[in-house]
């Protein structure tokens, strides 16, 4: 099956993006997980972690806030205020 | 005679030091622009995923959300100037001014009663100074601004339209920025923000494909009323963005045309200086000459 697109944007920036095999998102009622295939959806987020299966088989994990997450046709786009990765590595934090 | 001369080498000295500041300014407003035109591009996907995410909830569902809604009960109305914090960029702050006293005489006439947010210390300077009711106002940051300030004056505005009229509610949100265009050129802008126009948030670039049918999670109406906020944040964000983009620019331009004005005032001293200087030796010279003359004969 095809792999998803995922893109992650921040207020101010681009935080991740690349072929992921599977995406798990805190939703407003519950964590969802979105794989290959999924119909498009319109879905609230709630502050949580984004857990990302990359398409590599590297596992990322963002700590995001408040936005959204829109799925169309394998592109998962998750848009949140702020997202960092909680090891706190040179991505974490603001691009300044 | 001697004055003359102490005089100009003065004026010389001085200009030079005002020299140093303009190059300083300017490179500093050089150095500065790449980082904030960099962030102008960074914030671009937020803002286009979000547009993108509004429009497919409009396409979906009927909009009818306190933020799209006409208030037509309430005759107030909030404008929102984005000046700079500092001077030194030529026009650039004046232009906001001018061009928001402009939208502020308009709604007066159409019976609207205004009320003035501002960024930046030389539009709060400017309306305090003449003693003008400033109902907000937010400075420090108009050449970097973060998400978490565009957020503050976001939650600030949509406060103000989402109370009740009876409360002092506004009825409508005007923005007034700079438009960055180019390095050399920067237009202000007036944009009516609130009450939303969901129809026309569909950007310049169409998308070709049609907007699919999507899901709600949980359902259409928490998710607009989640996303609009977010939008009008994202967009406030934008133009602040823009706006310290423009800032630089101006400023760079502003500074540079300074600097060259400042070396043209030296030539011109430091000939007029020469100048005197001739003038005092020849004098001196016939003084001497005629002296001894006057010895001889």
């Amino acid at each position: 099956m095809a792999d998803l697109e995922v893109d992650v944007v921040a207020a101010d920036r681009r935080v991740w993006r690349g072929a992921a095999r599977m995406v798990s998102a805190p939703a407003a009622d519950g964590d969802i997980g979105i794989l290959p295939g999924h119909t498009p959806l319109l879905a609230i987020l709630k502050a949580g972690d984004v857990r990302i299966q990359a398409n590599d088989g590297a596992s990322v994990t963002l700590r995001v806030d408040e936005g959204f997450l829109s799925v169309d046709e394998d592109r998962v786009t998750v848009v949140v205020q702020t997202a960092v990765e909680p090891s706190g590595d040179a991505r974490g934090g603001r691009a300044r | 005679m001697a004055g003359k001369q102490r005089y100009y080498r003065q004026r010389i000295r001085s200009t030079q030091a005002l020299k140093k500041i303009f190059r300083a300014m300017e490179l500093m407003a050089a150095s500065r622009i790449a980082k904030a035109r960099a962030s102008v591009e960074a914030a671009g996907p937020y803002s286009r995923a979000i547009t993108r995410a509004v429009s497919a909830v409009a396409a979906h569902a009927d909009v009818d959300h306190p933020l799209t809604r006409e208030r037509p009960e309430t005759n107030r109305t909030a404008v929102l100037l984005v000046t700079a914090d500092r001077g030194m960029a030529g026009a650039y702050s004046a232009s906001v001014i001018r061009e928001g006293e402009r939208l502020i005489r308009d709604l007066t006439e159409q019976g609207q009663e205004v009320k003035l947010y501002v960024t930046g210390r030389r539009a709060v300077s400017y309306y305090t100074f003449r003693r003008r009711e400033l109902a907000g106002s937010w400075t420090g940051f108009s050449d970097a601004p973060t998400p978490e300030v565009a957020a503050e004056i976001a939650s600030t505005l949509l406060d103000a339209f989402l109370t009740d009229p009876s409360e002092g509610g506004v009825g409508q949100l005007h923005v007034v920025y700079t438009h960055f265009v180019n390095m050399v050129t920067q237009t202000p802008r007036v944009i009516r923000m609130l009450p939303l126009e969901v129809v026309d948030a569909a950007p310049e670039e169409q998308t070709p494909e049609p907007v699919p049918l999507y899901e709600f999670e949980p359902s259409a109406d928490v998710v607009l009323d989640a996303l609009l906020p977010q939008y009008v944040r994202s967009r406030i964000h934008a133009f602040l963005l823009q706006a310290a983009a423009s800032e630089l620019a101006a400023r760079q331009q502003a500074m540079h045309t300074a600097t060259q004005n400042a070396e043209d005032l030296i030539r011109n001293f430091t000939r007029l200086a020469n100048q005197a200087r001739q003038s005092e030796i020849t004098q001196e010279i016939s003084e001497i000459v005629s002296g001894a003359d006057a010895l001889a004969s």
